[in-house]
């Protein structure tokens, strides 16, 4: 699995190398304060990190001085802090546009999270391409948040959501992809990584697939943005959306990345402050990209958290930690064939440190009670995505998912505690 | 003993690895499904009245330790019970395993039910616990429409 992800970076690195970054890697568990405490008198183990990271000190502390020192309203005041609160909030839009490698600040819009970025192009592009007859074509694994506002619009135009299908092993089926591809399809809109799964899907393949027929993609990067380098014109995807709070920043602020062209034909999304130009009852002038689509006064704390995340991100080197984070899985992926009965969901050639899990027998929400009971958190349940868990026959899973700041000493209290959920329930 | 232990009863153990009344019942005068859409819970009780009286009461369906356990212990528990019997219950079990009865005698008075008293330590739980109560209680108003506990 380490040459997949030390692809990712430049210049490929020599095993001494990595073991360097490794234990660079290993040292960065101490600038996230939550993980030193204790749940249920036992060292916290912290498996729930593709429901949410946990924040660094500086996200935290930036978040906390900008309340202290800065706060203020954006884009309107003459006044010193005015200005500084703007060019704080609007510094951090740089820093996503270089985070995503997109080509214009322009192109990066505010919003609250993932969930929003798509409802935003379900909305304001959806609405305007897709008519009677149209396609939407998402995937099998998609997150409810990437099936329900398409299945809305579907419904109010009279088009079709279409669904591509996946493997037993959970990858894409790219031959049915294609031919789902019609002249019909107006939208095609993908997870980047499962978040039930784990599978990284091949989207730079499947963009070209789109585009050599003319559809725009929708990407769904919430899981992948912590975990990998995201080049948004490497994949050449239309939309990108992801959130903070899951990339080390807090919630309730995240991406929407938009190609200029397609973002500038495109109506607002919601109208009120900052995306006007000018308003008489007669007629509104909007605002210019990106402001058209940032209603409101946004969420200018949480942004310059997400700054601060980001900043964080680039000093810890995105290509090590994927290969990091697919050590511990491999680990944590070898260690689970010990327990009887487990059968792992999502096993995809290409895969995030996500490990999904049934075991025999016992329910899922009985493993997290007693993993929590040893300090242990992780999701249960179908993880906002049920028609992936039907398309594997399951009405939920256990899912322990990983960030760089886990240890193999961690998994290691994982697989006791699923040891004594034997012992308890079998 | 420790909250998980006094979770995970011998008694809840039992009656989740055997469930009692765990079968169709093609003569029911009531059946209707619960729900939980958060784990994906899902139980059909049936339950055939004479007059007032329960004279029989079945399930099928999957879900935690917990809710089936739950729906074991009730049908055993409600066979026979008249409906005000019945509903009396629910409430006594209800209080218990959200934590607001906590009278020693109250809980002795409900027998095997009692056995659910650690699932107040477990507010994450509760719902698995009452998800079978409160299915009959539809089931028993004459209600078909399916539970949820959302």
């Amino acid at each position: 699995m380490q040459t997949m992800t030390v692809q990712h970076t430049k210049s490929p690195a020599s095993d001494r190398e990595l073991l360097e970054r490794f234990e660079a890697i290993r040292g960065c568990r101490h600038h996230f304060p939550l993980l030193r405490q204790r749940v249920n008198g036992k060292p916290l183990v912290y498996f729930d990190n593709a429901a949410t990271s946990q924040k660094p000190q500086v996200v935290i502390d930036a978040t906390l001085r900008y309340y202290e020192e800065e706060n203020s309203n954006i884009h309107r005041g003459v006044h010193y802090l005015s200005e500084r609160a703007t060019q704080a909030y609007e510094g951090v839009r740089v820093k996503v546009q270089h985070l995503l490698n997109a080509a214009h600040q322009r192109e990066i819009i505010f919003v609250r999270g993932t969930t929003e970025g798509i409802n935003l192009v379900a909305y304001s592009y959806g609405r305007t391409v897709v008519g009677a007859g149209d396609e939407v074509l998402i995937s099998c694994m998609e997150h409810h948040s990437n099936i329900v506002p398409w299945q809305i619009l579907c419904q109010e135009k009279g088009a079709k959501l279409r669904v591509i299908p996946i493997t037993d092993r959970g990858e894409i089926e790219l031959g049915e992809y294609e031919k789902l591809l019609t002249p019909r399809t107006k939208i095609v809109a993908l997870t980047h990584v499962s978040n039930a799964l784990g599978t990284i899907n091949p989207v730079k393949v499947m963009v070209g697939m789109a585009h050599a027929r003319g559809i725009p993609v929708l990407l769904d990067g919430a899981q992948a943005v912590p975990h990998m380098k995201v080049d948004v014109r490497d994949l050449e995807c239309d939309f990108y959306a992801f959130s903070a709070h899951k990339a080390f920043g807090p919630t309730g602020v995240g991406v929407l990345y938009g190609t200029t062209k397609l973002l500038d034909a495109m109506p607002p999304y919601q109208s009120g402050g900052d995306m006007i130009k000018s308003v008489t009852f007669e007629k509104t002038i909007y605002n210019d990209l990106p402001y058209k689509f940032e209603a409101g006064t946004p969420n200018i704390g949480g942004g310059i958290g997400m700054g601060a995340a980001i900043d964080y991100i680039n000093e810890i080197d995105l290509a090590s930690v994927a290969a990091f984070e697919h050590e511990l899985l491999d680990y944590a992926t070898r260690r689970v064939e010990e327990i009887p009965g487990l059968r792992i969901i999502g096993t995809a050639r290409e895969k995030a440190a996500v490990l999904s899990f049934v075991i025999d027998g016992i329910h899922p929400h009985d493993i997290g009670t007693i993993l929590d009971d040893e300090g242990i958190a992780i999701r249960t349940g179908h993880h906002c995505a049920q028609p992936v868990m039907q398309r594997f026959g399951v009405a939920a899973t256990a899912r322990a998912s990983f960030a760089f700041y886990n240890t193999k000493e961690e998994i290691d209290v994982f697989l006791a505690a699923l040891h004594r959920v034997r012992e308890v329930l079998a | 003993m420790s909250a998980l232990r006094e979770l995970y009863q011998q008694v809840i153990l039992d009656h989740n690895r055997n469930p009692k009344n765990f079968r169709e019942m093609t003569d029911a005068t009531g059946k209707i499904e619960g729900y939980n859409p958060l784990c994906g819970d899902h139980y059909t009780v049936f339950v055939r009245l004479e007059g007032d009286r329960i004279a029989d009461i079945s399930f099928t369906g999957a879900g935690c330790a917990i809710s089936k356990a739950s729906a074991s212990v009730m049908s055993s528990v409600l066979r026979g019970k008249t409906r005000e019997e019945a509903e009396r219950l629910f409430q006594d079990f209800h209080g218990l395993v959200t934590g607001t009865q906590v009278s020693a005698e109250e809980i002795e008075r409900m027998g095997k039910l009692a056995a659910f008293a650690g699932v107040s330590e477990f507010p994450a739980r509760v719902k698995c616990a009452s998800l079978p109560w409160h299915t009959l209680h539809a089931a028993l108003d004459g209600n078909s429409q399916p539970i949820t506990t959302e």
